[in-house]
C-alpha cells in the first residue's frame, strides 16, 4: 500500500533535503524549528489490466452517453483528437496511453467499419509534434497507418480555412474550432490528466482553437482571478472554458471525452533515478553512492550533454484510472482520481515558499528551459498546486532554485528570444506588456509562418507563459532565484542568490527574521490542500 | 555452355549414393569388431560382460528421437552456453541473413510470467531467428518444440538442437501424450515454449493450417498465446533449399490471446491462426486496414487463395519487397 503525502517538521536532525536544480540537484538544510517538507504521496498501483479498464470505460461510459460502439457506423466522419507533447511529463515510456486508448477506440470503428478517420494532435499554440514525437505517443501501428496518408495532422490554430466559428458565449467569448473536428459526426478526445488542471473542456475549447479563442481566458485578468488555476471551481480559466464547452455542446460537434490519470511514478523504484523518489532519511549506502556519482558525473558534463540525459528519460507512469463519456460527468470522476495521488493537508500558509525546480516543463519537452518558462514553472505550476488557500501567505517571498540560464532554442522558441531581449528589457509589469506588445506578437507574420511550417510555439506564447505566472506575481512580496544566471534572473525581475542560506537571509528583509519556511518536494508531484 | 552441362562436368567421378549403402551395410560389422578389440583390451571386470548364448537380448533403448532426454541442456551451464552461442554466433548470423523487422514488442508489456509464442513456418532460419527475437525475460528460459523425426534423428543433431536452441523433440507424425506432458511439464514449471502450429515448413510459401497443440497446452496449462507472424524467411532459406539468400524479413507480434471460457483446443486453434493472419495482413496493408478486414472477417487467409498452383505461386511472387510490382497482364 503506498504511503500518503506527508508534512513533515524539520529539526536538528533532519537530514540535508533534495532540491531539484534543473539539470542538477542541490541538497540544503533548512532552519530547524521553522522549516517544514511537504512530500509526495507514493505512487498509487497501475490498473492491473489497462487494456480491459479501456474497454470496459468505452462500453460503460459516464454521464448522458451511450456506449462508444453505439456512436459509431458505417459511413460516419469520426475525428480522435488527443493531447499533444506537453503531457505527461516527463513522456512516459512505451506505450503512452494515448496509444492504448487510441488503439482500443480504432478497434471498435473498424469493427464497425468507419472508414473517414482522422486523428489530430490537439496542440492549439503550441509547437508541432515531430514525426518522432508522434510515433512515441500513438504506436507504431496508428502512426503506420494513418500518417502516410495525410490522416494524422497536427492542429493549426493559424489556418483560417480549417477553422469555424461555433457561436459565442454569454460573456461575449468567440467560441472558434478546428473544422475537421467541429463538422464530425462524433469527436473522440482522448486525455492524459497529469493534473487536475488538465481536461474536461478545457481539452476542446483550448487544444482545438485558435488565438481568437483562447485570448479570452489565457490574460492577466482570467489568470489573476484562477485561485488557482489547478482548483477547477475556483478557477476562471476552467469558468471560460466551461463557458466555451456549452457553445460547443449547443453548436458543434458530438464529444465522446475519455480521460485516464496516471500515478506519479516519475523517477521509478529501480535503476539510477529510482533515489530522487525516495525520502532523505531512507536513502541506503546505495543510494547516496549513486546519488554523488550521479552529481558529480552531471557536473563534469557540458550543458547540452546533461540536458540530452534528463530529455532521454521516460517515466515508467502508470494509469490508475480510465473513464470515457459525456465530458463534464467524465471529469468529475478524473478530478478524484487525480486528488487522490496528489492532495496532501497542510495546516496553514507560510512565510517563506521554497521549491527546486527540475529540468522539464510543458514546453520544453525535447527542448531547452529558458528563463521565461523558469518563471512559468515556478510562479505558474507549482506556486498554483495547492487548493484553498496558497501556502505562501499574501506579501510572503518565493525562494526557487534552478540555473535559470540565458539561453533559448532557436527552433522551438523564436518569439520567446524577441520578447527576452525587447519586452522584458523595457517592463515586467504584466498588464503594460500586454496592453502594449501581445497584439504585434500575436499577429506577427514570421512567427505565424514558424509556427505554422516549422516546430516553433506560436508568437503569442511567451506572453501567456508570462501570464500563468500572474496570481502568483499579484500575491508574493518577493521573488529570489538560488544558483541562476545573475543577469537572466535580475531580467525576470527577480533576485538573484547564490545559496539557499544567502535567499533566507534576503527574504527576512520582507517577513522578517522568524519567518516560517516550506518547501514543496516536488517532482513527483504533490497538491497542497491548505487549510 | 548451359549451367546444367557445366555441373555435370564438375561432378566427382564417385557415386555418393552407393557409397552410402556401402557404409551403413559394413558400419555394425565394424562396430562390432571394435567392440571386441576394447574388450580384449580391459583386464577382466574392466571389459564390459558378453551375451551367454540362448539368452535373448533385452531391446535396445532409443536414446534419440522422441525419447531423447534433454534435460542436461537446462542446466545452468548449457544455458550460459547457450546464450555465448546465441549472442556470440546465431545473432550475427541471423542479422546478416534476415535484417529482421520488429513488430508490436509493446503488446507484451502487460505479459506476465510464461507463454506459448506460436508462429507461422516458412524456414528453417525462424527458430533462430524468434530466439534471437523473442525479448527478455521469456527468451532466456524459452523451448522449443521441435521435429523429434527430423531434429532428434540422430546422435549428432539430437543434443546440437537441444543445446543451440533449447529444443524439446515433438512427435508430429502422430497424437503423442509424452510430447505434451514434457511441454506440460516445462510450462508449469516456469518455461515458456515456442511452437510452429501448423507442423513444418510450408511447402509453397503459403500457410498451412493450424494444428491443435499450442491451443491444447495452453488450455491445460492456463498460459496465454503470443500469435507471431513472420514475413520474408521463405524467401532466405525454403523448403528445399540449402544455401541461403539474405533478404529483409519482418517479425510481427501479436497480443497475447487466452481461451475463451466456450472455447475447445480446435476452436482456440482456430482463432490463433485467424490472428496470426491478421499479423500477416498487418505487416502487408497496415494496422487498421487489417483491423477492418479482421472484424468484417475478410482478412486473407494464410494457406493463400484457393485457386490453381500457379496462380498461387503468381500471387506469392508479388510479396517480395526486392521485386517491383510488375503490371498485370492485361493492364486495364
Amino acid at each position: 500500500m503506498p504511503r500518503p503525502g506527508f508534512v513533515l517538521d524539520v529539526d536538528r536532525s533532519t537530514p540535508p533535503i533534495l532540491f531539484h536544480h534543473g539539470e542538477g540537484f542541490r541538497l540544503e538544510r533548512l532552519p530547524a524549528d521553522r522549516s517544514r517538507v511537504i512530500y509526495p504521496a507514493e505512487p498509487l498501483p497501475a490498473l492491473r489490466h489497462p487494456d480491459e479498464a479501456i474497454r470496459q470505460a468505452l462500453c460503460n461510459p459516464v454521464g448522458d452517453s451511450p456506449p462508444l460502439p453505439e456512436l459509431l457506423r458505417a459511413g460516419m466522419k469520426l475525428t480522435i483528437a488527443f493531447d499533444d507533447i506537453s503531457l505527461p511529463l516527463p513522456p512516459m515510456q512505451r506505450p503512452d496511453i494515448r496509444q492504448r486508448v487510441i488503439e482500443a477506440v480504432l478497434d471498435m470503428a473498424a469493427e464497425a467499419g468507419v472508414d473517414d478517420v482522422e486523428l489530430i494532435a490537439a496542440l492549439a499554440l503550441h509547437r508541432r509534434m515531430t514525426p518522432s514525437e508522434l510515433r512515441h505517443a500513438l504506436g507504431d501501428r496508428v502512426y503506420d497507418a494513418f500518417a502516410p496518408h495525410g490522416l494524422l495532422t497536427n492542429h493549426d490554430a493559424e489556418d483560417p480555412d480549417n477553422l469555424v466559428e461555433l457561436g459565442t458565449t454569454d460573456a461575449g467569448e468567440v467560441v472558434e474550432m478546428n473544422r475537421r473536428a467541429a463538422e464530425s459526426d462524433l469527436l473522440v478526445y482522448v486525455n492524459i490528466n497529469l493534473v487536475s488542471m488538465d481536461g474536461g473542456w478545457k481539452s476542446t475549447a483550448t487544444g482545438l482553437s485558435s488565438y481568437r479563442s483562447l485570448r479570452h481566458h489565457h490574460n492577466v485578468r482570467t489568470m489573476e482571478h484562477s485561485t488557482s488555476f489547478m482548483d477547477r471551481h475556483r478557477s476562471e480559466l476552467h469558468h471560460s472554458n466551461w463557458r466555451m464547452g456549452e457553445v460547443i455542446r449547443s453548436s458543434g460537434p458530438r464529444i465522446f471525452q475519455i480521460e485516464t490519470t496516471m500515478n506519479n511514478n516519475v523517477f521509478g523504484t529501480e535503476g539510477p533515478m529510482a533515489v530522487l523518489q525516495k525520502r532523505e532519511w531512507e536513502w541506503t549506502a546505495r543510494d547516496r553512492v549513486s546519488f554523488t556519482a550521479m552529481r558529480k558525473g552531471l557536473e563534469q558534463l557540458s550543458a547540452a550533454n546533461r540536458r540530452r540525459i534528463f530529455q532521454n528519460w521516460k517515466a515508467p507512469h502508470a494509469m490508475t484510472s480510465v473513464q470515457a463519456g459525456e465530458v463534464e460527468a467524465v471529469h468529475e470522476v478524473t478530478l478524484e482520481h487525480t486528488y487522490a495521488q496528489h492532495l496532501v493537508p497542510v495546516e496553514g500558509q507560510t512565510d517563506i515558499l521554497t521549491m527546486g525546480l527540475p529540468y522539464i516543463c510543458p514546453y520544453n519537452v525535447n527542448s531547452i528551459m529558458n528563463p521565461i518558462l523558469v518563471m512559468c514553472l515556478g510562479l505558474g505550476y507549482f506556486f498554483n498546486l495547492y487548493r484553498g488557500k496558497p501556502l505562501v501567505r499574501k506579501g510572503g517571498v518565493l525562494i526557487m532554485s534552478h540555473p535559470t540560464p540565458w539561453e533559448f532554442h532557436p527552433v522551438h522558441h523564436p518569439s520567446y528570444i524577441d520578447f527576452f531581449e525587447q519586452v522584458l528589457a523595457e517592463t515586467t509589469d504584466r498588464h503594460e506588456i500586454e496592453q502594449r506588445f501581445e497584439k504585434s506578437f500575436a499577429e506577427d507574420e514570421w512567427y505565424r509562418h514558424l509556427y505554422r511550417t516549422s516546430y516553433a510555439y506560436h508568437g503569442v506564447h511567451p506572453f501567456y507563459m508570462w501570464y500563468w505566472g500572474s496570481h502568483a506575481l499579484a500575491h508574493l512580496g518577493r521573488i529570489i532565484v538560488v544558483g541562476g544566471d545573475v543577469r537572466a534572473v535580475r531580467r525576470l525581475g527577480f533576485q538573484p542568490a547564490s545559496t539557499l542560506t544567502d535567499a533566507l537571509e534576503m527574504a527576512s528583509d520582507v517577513v522578517g527574521r522568524d519567518a516560517t519556511v516550506t518547501h514543496v518536494h516536488n517532482p513527483p508531484i504533490l497538491m497542497a490542500d491548505v487549510t | 555452355m548451359s549451367g546444367r552441362h557445366g555441373a555435370e562436368r564438375n561432378r566427382l567421378p564417385v557415386n555418393g549414393r552407393a557409397l552410402a549403402t556401402t557404409a551403413k551395410a559394413v558400419a555394425p560389422a565394424m562396430m562390432a569388431r571394435a567392440k571386441q578389440s576394447v574388450r580384449a583390451a580391459l583386464p577382466d571386470g574392466l571389459a564390459p560382460p558378453t551375451m551367454p548364448g540362448g539368452i535373448e537380448p533385452p531391446p535396445s533403448r532409443r536414446s534419440v528421437g522422441i525419447d531423447y532426454d534433454t534435460d542436461w541442456a537446462r542446466t545452468y551451464p548449457a544455458r550460459l552456453a547457450r546464450v555465448v552461442l546465441l549472442e556470440g554466433m546465431v545473432r550475427p548470423g541471423v542479422t546478416a541473413l534476415a535484417r529482421p523487422t520488429v513488430r508490436g514488442l509493446d503488446r507484451l508489456d502487460d505479459l506476465d510470467g510464461p507463454a506459448i509464442f506460436a508462429a507461422n513456418h516458412h524456414s528453417h532460419l525462424d527458430t533462430p531467428l524468434l530466439g534471437t527475437t523473442i525479448p527478455d525475460p521469456w527468451r532466456h528460459r524459452l523451448v522449443i518444440g521441435a521435429a523429434a523425426d527430423y531434429f532428434f534423428g540422430n546422435r549428432l543433431t539430437a543434443p546440437l538442437s537441444a543445446l543451440v536452441v533449447g529444443a524439446i523433440p515433438i512427435e508430429r507424425q502422430k497424437v503423442s501424450r509424452r510430447s505434451a506432458d514434457e511441454a506440460a511439464a516445462l510450462i508449469d514449471d516456469g518455461w515458456s515454449f515456442l511452437i510452429f502450429p501448423e507442423g513444418g515448413r510450408s511447402p509453397d510459401g503459403w500457410g498451412q493450417p493450424f494444428r491443435g497443440g499450442a491451443a491444447y497446452l495452453s488450455l491445460r496449462c492456463e498460459v496465454p498465446v503470443v500469435p507471431i507472424h513472420i514475413e520474408g524467411t521463405g524467401r532466405i532459406l525454403r523448403k528445399g533449399r540449402s544455401l541461403p539468400k539474405p533478404s529483409p524479413t519482418t517479425i510481427t507480434f501479436g497480443t497475447p490471446l487466452h481461451p475463451r471460457t466456450d472455447e475447445d483446443s480446435r476452436r482456440f486453434a482456430s482463432r490463433l491462426e485467424r490472428e496470426v493472419a491478421a499479423l500477416a495482413d498487418e505487416s502487408r496493408t497496415d494496422w487498421y486496414e487489417a483491423r477492418r478486414r479482421a472484424h468484417a472477417g475478410a482478412t486473407p487467409p494464410l494457406q493463400g487463395p484457393e485457386v490453381g498452383a500457379w496462380r498461387r505461386t503468381w500471387d506469392l511472387g508479388d510479396r517480395s519487397p526486392r521485386r517491383k510490382r510488375r503490371a498485370r497482364w492485361p493492364e486495364l
